[in-house]
């Protein structure tokens, strides 16, 4: 399971004043914490960042990088800041994850630009139209997001499909959905896709004595079912993700699994 | 259309040790399964030690025990012999006679011994214990400092008594076997505890206990067969040190190695036989994964080397 750490969003207020104030410290921290705590990637999370968005990803990419060796996931709608952090992101530490595209003919700009700097992409299964209904429909976008990469020339194999985690207190019927809808995804190609999660907006607008237990549960049924990344608070998931890899055999028990 | 070969690629690879100043010899450090070289690199043969003992091998066997005849009331006659005469590539120098129900010998009389040895020799030598884990964590502390830096390896570190001897090789420089008794589960713990002490991976040697021939045997190679796919298959960074088959202790113990043609003529005859079970023990344990073995019998080690031959 490829973890990829969320705490640098620029929804926490500590990282949103680190990034107005070009301040490094918490940055780097969070970073380095994550990566400690499990993080095989770092999701860097800017926001719509639609004045200096070039400017913020390229000096987070940088900053981000001289601390912790991992590749990272950008993540904002602004293509533009998407290109300016890929030219400084340092591909000696794995590939970076551009998040994201969806069914959105606005979207479709970003997959050229994977393509131009050998990146992998996130494909959000929504359209234009509004949140999918069910699996069936997830499925049906992510059919045409993966025929437009073809497309642009991005191989199937750098895609991850996003089926779009909703949130259990106002839209319970869709996590079961979701959970099927890995399922599918997996049987769109021969190797199956790659799937990702953003996991803990299935306990957004929860009591926050609640989030980790639905966190870590929802987890666990979508990595049963194939679930290939996920983007998650590194300290709360390790754990379960290890024992996930144990139960299911990918790793060999020991009785300190967990330290490994 | 033409056949092609199903390959397997591996994500992992078996830590490569050396052993020795003088001849360095070297094992392990492959990324394929036992002998398929189409689909990796087998960097190294494995490597045969012969076993020697501090105390005359009393308890062995007739047909082995006769080979050394005439050396093995001295350990260090008897680690030249198997170097000059026999080829040796590795000794193995059991001190058994350091068991509280043998001679007790003291940690110091084994140090003495086990340097007297190492001195005769210049191939590597690898120097074990009675398996009696108090006396063995005493033993190998001592042995340990009167052969520092000499890239020898002690052995074996248990469950119990871990702490001390790994202690003792780390400070010493040396390589170090970790035993565990036939569980997959305990042998990945005991690595990981062992390496949790600071004790470098790289110079760890997996011993998962082993068997002769008709004695459980599928037991002990179902455990290292599976040790070298989780190093192999899941890149297990815990299980890929290089493993041992101490194989000579098991296979000149049972039955088909002593009982008479004449007592049972259906087993064929005696020293043919008794030198054929520990070949092909050995050989079936060299196919599970071992890169290490110690033999007893030179004509057992001799028929695996040709063997070795015509696989690599």
């Amino acid at each position: 399971m490829l973890i990829i750490g969320e705490k640098l969003s620029i929804i926490a207020k500590r990282v949103r004043e680190a990034m107005m104030k070009k301040d490094k410290g918490p940055i780097q921290e969070i970073a380095l914490r994550q990566m400690k705590e499990g993080a095989n990637m770092i999701d860097v999370n800017i926001g719509p960042a639609e004045d200096h968005g070039e400017e913020l990803m390229e000096w987070m990419v940088t900053t981000i990088q001289e601390v912790v060796p991992l590749p990272l996931c950008l993540d904002t709608t602004n293509a533009r800041a998407i290109e300016a952090g890929l030219k400084v992101h340092n591909n000696q530490w794995g590939r970076p994850l551009i998040n994201s595209t969806s069914n959105d003919p606005e979207r479709f700009p970003i997959m050229e630009i994977a393509v131009k700097y050998n990146a992998q992409l996130i494909g959000l299964t929504v359209g234009k139209g509004g949140l999918p209904a069910d699996a069936e429909e997830r499925s049906a976008i992510a059919s045409e997001i993966m025929a437009r990469a073809m497309e642009y020339g991005l191989p199937l194999e750098d895609l991850y499909l996003d089926p779009l985690v909703l949130q259990i207190a106002t839209s319970q019927d869709h996590a079961l959905k979701v959970i099927k809808t890995i399922r599918m995804f997996q049987e769109l190609n021969d190797p199956p896709m790659k799937t990702v999660v953003g996991l803990s907006n299935i306990s957004n607008g929860c009591p926050k004595h609640l989030r980790p237990i639905l966190n870590c549960y929802y987890f666990a049924l979508l990595a049963y079912e194939g679930l290939t990344a996920a983007i998650v608070d590194p300290h709360e998931i390790t754990p379960v993700s290890k024992t996930i890899d144990v139960i299911m055999g990918n790793t060999l028990y020991a009785h300190s699994y967990l330290e490994m | 259309m033409s056949f092609v070969v199903p390959k397997e690629t591996y994500s992992g690879k078996v830590y490569e040790v050396s052993i020795g100043t003088d001849k360095v010899a070297s094992f392990g450090g492959e990324n394929m399964l036992p002998f398929l070289s189409f689909e990796g690199t087998a960097k190294n043969r494995p490597l045969i030690a012969f076993e020697i003992q501090d105390i005359p091998p009393d308890d062995w066997p007739d047909t082995v025990k006769k080979v050394y005849e005439g050396v093995s009331a001295n350990p260090v006659e008897w680690a030249k012999y198997c170097q000059d005469k026999l080829g040796a590539k590795a000794i193995a120098l059991r001190l058994l006679g350091t068991h509280p129900d043998r001679l007790d010998r003291s940690p110091d009389e084994a140090a003495k011994i086990a340097s007297d040895v190492l001195a005769a020799l210049n191939v590597p030598l690898i120097i074990l214990g009675s398996n009696h884990v108090d006396k063995d964590a005493a033993v190998l502390c001592a042995v340990a400092m009167a052969v520092k830096d000499k890239n020898c390896i002690i052995g074996k570190a248990q469950e119990e008594n871990h702490k001390t001897i790994a202690a003792a090789a780390m400070a010493n420089n040396l390589k170090l076997i970790a035993m565990s008794n036939l569980d997959i589960n305990l042998s990945k713990q005991l690595n990981i505890l062992i390496t949790q002490m600071g004790f470098d991976k790289e110079k760890l040697i997996t011993d998962p206990m082993c068997s002769a021939l008709g004695y459980g045997l599928d037991y002990t190679y179902s455990v290292m067969e599976r040790i070298r796919l989780a190093a192999l298959t899941q890149n297990d960074v815990t299980m890929q040190q290089p493993l041992l088959g101490d194989i000579g202790m098991y296979v000149w113990k049972v039955k088909e190695t002593q009982a008479l043609e004449a007592d049972l003529p259906m087993l064929g005859a005696l020293e043919d036989r008794a030198v054929a079970w520990e070949a092909v023990t050995a050989t079936a344990f060299m196919i599970a994964g071992a890169e290490l073995l110690i033999m007893r019998h030179p004509k057992a080690v001799e028929a695996l080397e040709k063997l070795i031959d015509e696989l690599m």
